[in-house]
């Protein structure tokens, strides 16, 4: 086929009087989209080639460049729209299962915009944060029945659990699917922050392990990199069933990216594909699960919380049941926006529920059966800013997982390209070449100020709700209203209408 | 003395350090389109991305203790600032003998033919009185200006 029907998703403008010609975008564009013509003594650009990751335009030394969609239009209608038409040229000239990154990026409801926080008037005071303390400590893990105490002190043994200064974790990203140089950005910045990184099923790098008291080691069906130093180097486990990108997927980690270092942290050949299979092939009941949890608290000396990631589907809320009674010290929820360094796009687009439906679910769920105290929740996907950290606590989580957000603090412009291993950002590749554009601490900074800023806000609306320790308003939804949902939406999501 | 270091790991190979470079040394230091389109013929880098991919590193002028150049000049125009400690050219005097850039270990002295024959390298900036623009305009913090 001669005859390529795709057409350039992407317009690169040059102002031609503004660009000096310097090659730095020809040096940046891992797709190749500029060019230096030496016998024109001139750069162009091929459109088609544009990814629209934006490398170029930030680092143009005078912007003379910018990035705009192209401007064909399609005979497209409602139904048939540019993007279905182009998927379609796509598998005819291929064959193939049409692959992204990120996560879902369909119009659905974002139920956060839809739910808003409470203030105080009148009738309880509001709280200055810059005045007055302000408790965001968070603890993951199993809550102890009863307290009991002898002669005023604390006698009663408590369960391992993780603490936290600020109610958001970075959630699971292996290495391999995001370079090294990203998993130090984010383990130095939760190091810094009080808070944890996420290792995903990567396992962890030997330079890494000086971090373990803020690390979550993951265990998935793969159970690449897993050993006994493994398990016992992070602060807490984590069972990975799931991922909201990808629900009753597995993994796959084409073998080009595997290098010598993935490979070693990997515990697996160099450039050999890693599949992590679809299920855990020793999981096939709660029953199953449960001697997973125990075999991993047994590996620790029962010293770490254990937990459980799922992915937010249909029968969420029994689901999470049957993970708190199989004994897990927390589970993570993942919803249907959540993202991915490489995901099927049919899956990632039409498999799953919101995470905030779920999460409500979940909460009401477990409080109805009075386990709640027995697992901490942790809501993953869609975290976009301090008042969806804030609304997802009001609606029961314990804390929030960011993948994204922090991604996009290390430099990551969403172009959906992390399938390819090009990533003009050093975060989801492992070309050298590439990798080494993310400065660790450069990175680690920024994560770290995301987490402080986002700190500061959640103080402030806290503040404004007359709450002053964040434990006050955990599952607290009279501080949520609802707008524009329907009362079933109301219902599953436990709170009232605004104006109620 | 404060010296450019490159940090060859984090060096991207995008070059925005040599086009600051030119910038710093023309007539327009606060217009980069000007300084690159105006001012003819365009000044040379002082400062050049050494690449053998993946690795990268800016070179300039080590500024030396012992500067060899200064000892090979055959008319005193290469020159140690006993104070700074910053050895620089001063171009009237400079007859583009290249002696210099024999004698340079570090291959950091150039040749500048665009006029009257100069040997061309780095000032730090001196003129300038702040941190080096190749440093300041790092977009990856792979150069940095210290002392060591």
């Amino acid at each position: 086929m001669s005859l390529d029907l795709l057409t350039p998703e992407f317009l690169i403008e040059r102002d031609r009087n503004r660009c000096i010609d310097c090659q730095v975008c020809v040096r940046q564009c891992a797709n190749e989209a500029h060019s230096f013509d030496a016998e024109e003594e001139k750069v162009v650009s091929k459109d088609e080639k544009c990814v629209a990751c934006q490398r170029c335009v930030v680092m143009c030394p005078t912007h003379a460049l910018s990035i705009r969609r192209f401007p064909l239009e399609f005979r497209e209608n409602a139904l048939w729209t540019g993007r279905t038409i182009k998927d379609i040229y796509k598998q005819a000239a291929t064959g193939g299962i049409l692959s992204t990154g990120m996560g879902n990026d369909k119009p659905y409801p974002i139920y956060w915009d839809h739910m808003l926080l409470n203030a105080s008037q009148v009738t309880n005071p509001s709280i200055d944060p810059l005045r007055e303390p302000m408790e965001l400590k968070t603890f993951i893990g199993r809550k102890p029945e009863k307290l009991e105490f002898k002669e005023g002190k604390l006698i009663t043994k408590l369960p391992p659990r993780m603490e936290l200064d600020v109610p958001i974790l970075f959630s699971a990203m292996s290495f391999g699917s995001i370079s090294l140089n990203a998993h130090k950005s984010l383990a130095r910045a939760s190091q810094q922050e009080g808070t944890f990184w996420n290792t995903g099923e990567g396992g962890l790098h030997k330079d890494l392990y000086q971090y373990g008291g803020n690390t979550i080691v993951q265990v998935a069906s793969g159970r690449f990199g897993v050993d006994p130093e493994y398990l016992n180097a992070g602060a807490a486990i984590e069972i990975k069933i799931g991922q909201g990108a990808k629900p009753g997927i597995g993994g796959h980690l084409p073998g080009e990216k595997v290098n010598w270092e993935v490979s070693e942290t990997r515990m697996i050949p160099e450039g050999t594909d890693a599949i992590s299979p679809a299920p855990h092939h020793d999981i096939y009941s709660i029953e199953d699960l449960h001697q997973l949890i125990f075999s991993l608290k047994e590996a620790t000396n029962y010293k770490k919380p254990v937990g459980v990631k799922i992915a937010a589907v249909h029968n969420v809320a029994a689901i999470a049941s049957g993970i708190a009674r199989a004994g897990a010290d927390f589970i993570t929820i993942d919803g249907f926006r959540g993202g991915t360094g490489s995901a099927p796009l049919r899956t990632r687009d039409s498999v799953g529920i919101p995470i905030e439906l779920a999460l409500a679910a979940v909460d009401t769920r477990l409080r109805d059966e009075g386990i709640r105290g027995l697992v901490s929740i942790i809501s993953a996907s869609s975290i976009r800013n301090s008042s969806d950290v804030v609304k997802a606590i009001a609606l029961g989580a314990d804390a929030v997982y960011i993948g994204t957000a922090a991604l996009i603090s290390l430099g990551c412009h969403m172009c959906q390209k992390c399938n390819t291993g090009k990533c003009n950002w050093g975060i989801a590749t492992q070309d050298p070449n590439l990798t080494k554009r993310l400065n660790p601490e450069i990175g680690a900074e920024r994560a770290a100020n995301l987490i402080r800023a986002w700190k500061h806000e959640i103080k402030e609306m806290l503040g404004g709700m007359g709450i002053n320790a964040l434990e006050s308003l955990r599952g607290n939804r009279l501080m949520l209203r609802g707008v524009w949902l329907s009362d079933r939406d109301l219902n599953i999501l436990g709170i009232k209408a605004a104006g109620e | 003395m404060k010296r450019v270091y490159a940090k060859e790991e984090y060096c991207v190979g995008c070059r925005v350090c040599e086009v600051h470079c030119i910038v710093a040394h023309s007539d327009y230091k606060n217009d980069i389109v000007k300084a690159f389109k105006k001012q003819n013929p365009r000044p040379l880098p002082r400062i050049l991305v050494e690449e053998n991919r993946p690795i990268s590193f800016a070179l300039q002028c080590r500024h030396c203790e012992d500067a060899p150049c200064t000892k090979a000049c055959i008319t005193g125009a290469m020159q140690k600032d006993p104070e700074t400690g910053v050895v620089t050219n001063e171009e009237s005097r400079c007859v583009g003998c290249w002696t210099c850039i024999l004698a340079c270990p570090y291959g950091a002295i150039s040749r500048n033919e665009q006029g009257k024959k100069v040997a061309s390298k780095c000032d730090l900036c001196s003129d300038l009185g702040y941190t080096p623009a190749c440093v300041k305009n790092c977009p990856n913090n792979a150069l940095v200006f210290e002392e060591r």
